[in-house]
């Protein structure tokens, strides 16, 4: 990021070596990344996230306050960002269910802030002890309407800490709610987790307007599309809606001001989509099958694609960090190279509808479907590698 | 030669968005300028007084009003409000939204935010139906009364505001009619100056729908009604100021108490347990 950034604030920060699961190292990386409110509803396999942030938070400085339901939660954490915090709200399926209303809204108010998924079997119910990867779809379209959102998928504690710190700068940047999809076994899993000093974690600080009064347009575009903020209480007094809008935030019901708002709520992501790759890439170049994975999927399909090398096989690994926007241009560029893509996801096929939309069948893209409550065994993909070199 | 002079509360208005969308007769402006004149009075810090509504016909108040201003999500108001206070406790917090916004699809946020003590002052426009989508049936509409859907007359038990609001722990709770604008507006300067959650409801004419389909005549109609039927008992039981169709309606200030808010039991109780490591908490910077 070219923008001038700052440091962590050290109060916040637990610089060290720590054993940790996925949810809490969450909470750290949130923490880290200045988040001073919380409000959520417990649910399984998340709840550890604000049990942490609500012990931790008394003697940092800020408010957890546990709501009444994820309706609630999801539209606190915005009123809290108006007033000057940085939020965050955390949830699992049948809660990021209700949020759904809520991730429009912070799309339409372009509101930064963070909501993390800690993802379990579904529909419905499902299996609230046990992982899943079947709300992707979810994050990228849940809510009705067109808008695009950022969606971050961590495959460790680690991750969980550091792309926490990550969804906050882009929200601020990109001037959107980010989501970070975790899933029970990251969340629950225990690793060592590394917390730097707090002035090797930089920070994308909130773009607040300098204009004076009365000419501050809170929906007016700046740099990376996004509008600068106002905090509510410094005598602004400035509007905002969720009904389509004009700079000045005012209510336009018409089709002009849909087309000039909404394009842009679109294009803030998409015109961005090659700023905003995290893969990280094993064995790619020279590669006739290329494993693409997001989450705790990349770290199954880590062994199968060895697996296969130790065959002899010619397989290379594309880890997802960032899925949404799906890393198109790496895709785009490989798919012309490989004979196959295999895509390995705790659901019956979400992601890999977007792969096969972009391979376009310039490759053979396989499915390696999965309904959850536990990862895949890596046999069943090593067999797709196999299979889709045949 | 005349000269046109400005209307005394058009500062606290967002001129360059009139006209309003409220119908000939909707007792909703009149509600907002018995809000500004309470801002007026009682001279309220108006760069830190902050409104939220939801949606429906009362909840575009928001958008008509000079101060920050937060039109939201059906139902929402009292939740994002809250995360407001909590972020920054310096903000006077006003949610301003209507009986099917905060009762109905908010009912829960609104029973919880009670329950809290959230320091905000929720104002409720009770029109007795949902206008801005043709005139349903709400919470509050009385038996007997026709709404589109409820054809043949409501036939549901309704929810007495002041007591849902008094029984979940509200420490204000006043009921007055848009034909009493005066003792309305008191009241709203009044609310701005107590800490915790204040709720007013404010019984309010909706010529276009409600009054139509119920064959009540236009808003002079009603607001004759208000007129003859108000009855004022401050101070009053809350579990006695139920409202029927076409009824009396028992008006006043009926709730007036102390009570800390949430902030002030989080402070309190991370002290007690955390001492002098607890710093206390005076807003997010």
């Amino acid at each position: 990021m070219a923008d001038a950034l700052i440091t962590a604030d050290p109060k916040g920060t637990l610089t060290g070596a720590h054993y940790l699961d996925g949810d809490h190292a969450c909470c750290e990386g949130a923490l880290a990344a200045g988040c001073r409110f919380v409000a959520g509803y417990p649910i399984t396999p998340s709840t550890e996230v604000i049990e942490r942030f609500a012990a931790r938070i008394p003697l940092i400085g800020g408010v957890f306050i546990q709501m009444e339901d994820e309706l609630a939660s999801s539209i606190a954490i915005y009123g809290a960002v108006w007033a000057g915090a940085k939020a965050m709200t955390v949830t699992s399926g049948p809660g990021f269910s209700l949020m759904m209303e809520h991730l429009g809204l912070g799309a339409m108010l372009e509101t930064p802030c963070v909501f993390v998924n800690v993802q379990r079997g579904g529909p419905s119910t499902g299996l609230p002890t046990m992982p899943g990867q079947a709300d992707m779809m979810q994050a990228r379209w849940g809510s009705h309407g067109d808008y695009e959102l950022i969606t971050i998928s961590p495959s460790s504690p680690q991750e969980s800490f550091d792309f926490a710190i990550e969804a906050f700068n882009l929200s601020e940047k990109y001037r959107l709610p980010v989501i970070l999809m975790l899933d029970e076994c990251v969340g629950h899993m225990t690793e060592k987790v590394n917390i730097p000093p707090a002035d090797e974690i930089k920070l994308y600080p909130r773009r607040y307007t300098a204009c004076k009064p009365g000419e501050y347009l809170p929906f007016k575009p700046g740099p990376d599309m996004a509008p600068e903020m106002a905090r509510a209480g410094q005598g602004y007094r400035f509007h905002i809606t969720g009904l389509t809008h004009d700079e000045k935030g005012y209510p336009v019901m018409n089709h002009a001001a849909q087309e000039r708002l909404v394009r842009r709520l679109v294009d803030k992501v998409r015109k961005r989509a090659d700023d905003l790759v995290r893969v990280v890439e094993d064995g790619v170049e020279g590669a006739e099958c290329v494993v693409v994975s997001y989450g705790i999927t990349s770290r199954v399909a880590s062994l199968a694609v060895q697996l296969a090398r130790d065959e002899g096989l010619k397989v290379g690994h594309l880890m997802c960090k960032i899925v949404w926007p799906f890393p198109a241009g790496k895709i785009r560029a490989l798919s012309g190279k490989v004979k196959s893509f295999v895509m390995p996801e705790m659901n019956y096929g979400q992601v890999v509808l977007e792969l096969e939309r972009v391979v376009c069948g310039r490759a053979k893209v396989a499915l390696v479907g999965h309904g959850g409550g536990t990862v895949h065994d890596p046999r069943e993909i090593l067999k797709a590698i196999k299979e889709s070199l045949l | 030669m005349t000269t046109t002079q400005a209307h005394p509360i058009e500062y606290l208005l967002r001129m360059d968005r009139m006209p309003h969308i409220w119908c000939p007769g909707c007792g909703i402006g009149v509600t907002v300028n018995c809000f500004a004149r309470a801002l007026q009075d009682s001279k309220a810090d108006l760069d830190k007084t902050v409104i939220v509504s939801g949606i429906g016909c009362t909840g575009r108040v928001a958008g008509y009003l000079k101060l920050d201003s937060f039109h939201t999500t059906h139902g929402r108001a009292i939740p994002f409000a809250t995360g407001l206070k909590l972020a920054n406790p310096e903000l006077n917090v006003v949610v301003y939204s209507g009986d099917g916004d905060l009762t109905a699809i908010g009912g829960n946020h609104f029973i919880h935010a009670a329950r809290r003590n959230i320091d905000m002052l929720v104002i409720c426009v009770n029109n007795f139906t949902y206008g801005m989508t043709g005139g349903q049936l709400t919470p509050t509409t009385p038996y007997s009364a026709v709404a589109s859907t409820a054809p043949y007359g409501s036939f549901e038990k309704t929810f007495s505001l002041p007591f849902l609001a008094d029984s979940c722990g509200a420490v204000y709770v006043a009921r007055w009619t848009t034909f009493h604008v005066r003792q309305l507006a008191r009241c709203m300067a009044e609310a701005f100056t107590k800490r915790g959650f204040r709720f007013i409801e404010i019984i309010s004419p909706c010529p276009t729908l409600y009054q139509r389909r119920n064959k009540l005549g236009d808003g002079l109609s009603f607001m004759k009604y208000l007129k003859e039927s108000s009855e004022c008992k401050d101070g009053a039981d809350t579990r006695a100021v139920a409202l029927d169709f076409q009824g009396k309606i028992i008006v006043g200030k009926f709730v007036d108490r102390d009570q800390p808010t949430w902030l002030d039991d989080m402070n309190r109780r991370y002290r007690e347990k955390l001492g002098d490591k607890y710093e206390e908490y005076k807003g997010i910077k």
